[in-house]
Order: structure tokens, then C-alpha cells, then sequence
């Protein structure tokens, strides 16, 4: 199989069974859950994501009320496919790009969205910079995103209220217009942080009535940040030695307390210090033969040596 | 007898069977997508047996996965050129094939006057033929325009 140049793959779709299809004699719940992902979806959420409570708890409303419509359906009772956009606000750093990444592919597995890609824009991507440039290139977005999720990160940069002559409004009210006519066809997600969405809602009302799903992220406790880090590090092949786990505890508890904490982010640029330390570490000895332990170990000393441990 | 009452213009898929509707259209993008193939909207008001070339519509869209974002931009060339014929076209980019694969009318204009056939007598009793569009004498952009006839 090709690929168009510059697509975006679809995982999987041709052989990917549809949700759609699941059980049309089916009568139990039991029935259609066996016919169809959303199992599969449950268990692999509760696998990869660590806390966020009230996100798994929103897509498993979501995929609840497909098997019901599926069940609905084969009684002969209709109904329209529910709104399905979101709005994701939380503190930096507690995983609203990655769930968003991720729900893309979810929704396709649960038979919400055809093709299942995500189209992750900016505001640069959807304003132009003179009189009748946005248009078209928030048209051009549209298209590529549809049958897929569109992402918008950082949405309240669209809405300048300081420059009434902005052309964001303009993406706005026609971003609002598709979401309002091609439900069927694009989940729009909006993300960014609390406070600044709150504004951006309130100056743009009729953006808020359109979006069902508003989605907090709450940020994660210290056990969590452990976990997260302990996933990180596997997935760069690296591992806490004898102590090393307690230290960076140790190390979080702190960070915590200090200015700009930004969650899962921060954990991920403590480890990428943590590894450069730990590189120096074994820089520093040249004649000593480095066995695989020696490589993937992070030591306390690597924790410890962080300037969070010095200035209280 | 007439041999093509309606004046209908025969080129590419389907172009015998009555208008595809939005939902067949759709069909036919999804099939070409499944393939690999990337959609384009052509439109023009000069249609002619060997006028192959018609306007682009937008570039072809190679980075459009989904059959509504292909129907959102034919329904804009819609909007633009309601009475202009406009195709459909899929290009297949595979090496060695690289070229368009499929290919049907969209959208007609209101009103088809058809081709004449005109024969020129030349040398000896030899004839040459031709083919006009009838609507081809009008200026560009007013040939379809049925309110101004």
C-alpha cells in the first residue's frame, strides 16, 4: 500500500473493523461491547494514562452512549450522533496535547470519527495576515481535518480583544459555522490554560454553547508525577538504581513547592537534566568498561546534584 | 433521428447516467481515497471533445484524507461556477502510473445546446469535420448564462 505524499497516515483503516457494523441483533450491553473496541479503548486508557479521573470518566460517558445508540438503533429508535467537541483546560504540563493526541485515535476506534487523524493547528495556521487571507486558510484546515479531529492549541490566542481588526474573529465565526453544520464530520478540541479560556469563552459565548464537552485537567499529585516519570524513563530505556526512585521523590516534593511547576513537563526536563548529569557521571570515568547496568542506571548522586536540593 | 437528444456532454465515468447525487459522489471520493488517490476539482465553460485541459479548481489535494473535506471544496467551485461543467478527478501518484485514474462531471450547466458538426468541403470530394460547442460563439463566463439568452 502507498501513501499520498504528505498524508497522514491512517492507523490501520482498511483493515480496521468498524464500530458501525457492531451487532445489529444485538440486545445486551454485553453483546455490543464484544462486537465492537471500546474494551479494548477502556483498558488501554487505564494502561497509559496515569490519573485524570474526570478524562477517562468523560470517554467512557462517550463510548457508553454509543453502545447504547447501537442498542437504541437496533429497537428501530434514531438518534443524532451527539456533539462530540471539546475543550481541554488545565495547568501546563498535565497532558492536554497528549489526550488530545490520543483521542483522536479513540473516537475512530469507537465509530465517532471515519478516518481518526489529528490535524494540530495554532493560531498562525488558521489567521492569515491581510484582508481575505484567513478565509481561505482556515478553509484549507478544515478540509484536511475533516473525518478526523481538528486541535487547536492555545485557542484563545484566535480572539484578540486589544485589536478589534484582528482577522482571528473571522477564523472564529467560520470555524463555528462548520462545527455547527459538519458535526458528522470533524471534532474540533480546543485547548489552553484555565484562566485565559475562561476569557476566551466569555468573549466568544456562542463558541462555549457549541462545545459539550468541557474538560478539566486537573493536575497531578506526587505518587502520579512518580509514576509518569517511572514511564518515561522505560520508554527511553533507562531505570532508577538503589535509592534513586526515593531521591527523585524527594526531588518532586521539592520542585513542587518552587515557582513555574508545570507537572508531567517538568518531570520530563528533570529526567533529560538527570540523564545529562548521569552521562557526565560516566564521561568522567574513561577508562572504566560500561556494562548495560552502567548505561541505564540512574544514580541518587544524578538526582541529587539538581540546584533544588541546594537553595531550600 | 437525434443521437443525442439532450445534448449531453459525454466525457469521463458516469457521464451516460443521470447526475450523481452528493451522496453517490461521496462514494466515488472514498473509493479513490481507499486507493490512495488524490482528489482535484477542474471547472470550465468551453467543453470540446479534445479540450482535456479544463481550470484547476484549488490545488489537487494530496493531504485531504476524508471524502467531506474533498465535497467541501467542490461545493465551494459549486458556489463559484454554478453553471459550469465541473469533474472530478483522481490522481493516482504511484511510480510508473502517475497520472489521473478517474474522472466524472459534477456538475452541468442548466442548459446543454450540444455540438455541431460542421464539414468543410476541401480538396477533390474529400471532407473535413469539425466539432463546435454550440454556447462556444458567446464570450467566456457567458456561454451557460441562460437568463441573458
Amino acid at each position: 500500500m502507498y501513501r499520498i505524499p504528505g498524508s497522514t497516515p491512517t492507523p490501520g483503516s482498511p483493515t480496521e473493523p468498524d464500530a458501525t457494523h457492531a451487532g445489529s441483533t444485538a440486545r445486551t450491553v454485553g453483546e455490543v461491547l464484544a462486537a465492537s473496541q471500546v474494551q479494548a479503548v477502556f483498558d488501554e486508557l487505564e494502561r497509559d494514562l496515569i490519573g485524570l479521573a474526570p478524562v477517562k470518566q468523560r470517554i467512557r460517558d462517550i463510548a457508553a452512549l454509543l453502545v447504547i445508540d447501537r442498542l437504541r438503533l437496533n429497537q428501530g429508535l434514531a438518534a443524532q450522533a451527539p456533539s462530540l467537541h471539546m475543550s481541554f483546560t488545565g495547568n501546563p504540563g498535565t497532558g492536554k496535547t497528549t489526550v488530545a493526541m490520543r483521542m483522536a485515535q479513540i473516537l475512530h476506534r469507537l465509530g465517532y470519527v471515519r478516518k481518526g487523524h489529528l490535524v494540530a493547528v495554532t493560531r498562525d495556521d488558521l489567521v492569515g495576515q491581510y484582508i481575505g487571507h484567513t478565509a481561505p486558510k482556515t478553509r484549507e484546515v478544515l478540509k484536511k481535518a475533516m473525518g478526523g479531529v481538528l486541535f487547536i492549541d492555545e485557542a484563545y490566542y484566535l480572539y484578540r480583544p486589544e485589536n478589534e481588526r484582528d482577522y482571528g474573529q473571522e477564523a472564529i465565526e467560520i470555524l463555528l459555522q462548520v462545527m455547527e453544520n459538519q458535526r458528522d464530520d470533524l471534532v474540533v478540541i480546543l485547548a489552553g490554560y484555565a484562566g485565559r479560556m475562561a476569557t476566551f469563552f466569555q468573549s466568544n459565548p456562542g463558541m462555549s454553547s457549541r462545545i459539550a464537552h468541557h474538560i478539566d485537567f486537573p493536575d497531578y499529585n506526587p505518587d502520579e508525577l512518580l509514576q509518569i516519570a517511572d514511564r518515561m524513563l522505560d520508554g527511553m530505556h533507562y531505570g532508577f538504581g538503589a535509592g534513586a526512585r526515593e531521591t527523585f521523590a524527594d526531588y518532586l516534593s521539592r520542585r513542587i513547592q518552587q515557582p513555574h511547576f508545570s507537572n508531567a513537563r517538568s518531570v520530563r526536563n528533570a529526567l533529560d537534566r538527570i540523564r545529562l548529569r548521569q552521562a557526565s557521571r560516566l564521561f568522567a570515568q574513561p577508562d572504566r568498561a560500561l556494562s548495560r547496568d552502567d548505561l541505564t542506571t540512574i544514580e541518587p548522586e544524578d538526582i541529587r546534584a539538581s540546584r533544588v536540593f541546594t537553595n531550600p | 433521428m437525434m443521437t443525442n437528444p439532450t445534448g449531453r456532454l459525454t466525457q469521463g465515468q458516469f457521464s451516460f447516467l443521470p447526475d450523481l447525487t452528493d451522496a453517490e459522489i461521496t462514494m466515488q471520493i472514498e473509493y479513490g481515497l481507499k486507493k490512495g488517490y488524490a482528489w482535484s476539482v477542474e471547472y470550465t465553460d468551453d467543453p470540446h471533445p479534445r479540450n482535456t485541459y479544463w481550470e484547476m479548481y484549488g490545488n489537487p489535494m494530496f493531504d485531504v484524507p476524508d471524502a467531506a473535506g474533498v465535497l467541501l471544496e467542490l461545493n465551494a467551485c459549486r458556489r463559484s461556477f454554478p453553471n459550469h461543467y465541473i469533474r472530478m478527478m483522481a490522481f493516482d501518484s504511484t511510480r510508473g502510473i502517475e497520472t489521473i485514474v478517474m474522472s466524472f462531471i459534477v456538475n452541468r450547466p442548466k442548459q446543454e445546446p450540444g455540438f455541431q458538426v460542421e464539414r468543410q468541403e476541401a480538396n477533390g470530394r474529400s471532407i473535413r469535420y469539425s466539432t463546435r460547442g454550440y454556447a462556444a460563439d458567446r464570450p467566456e463566463g457567458e456561454r451557460y448564462d441562460n437568463e441573458n439568452r
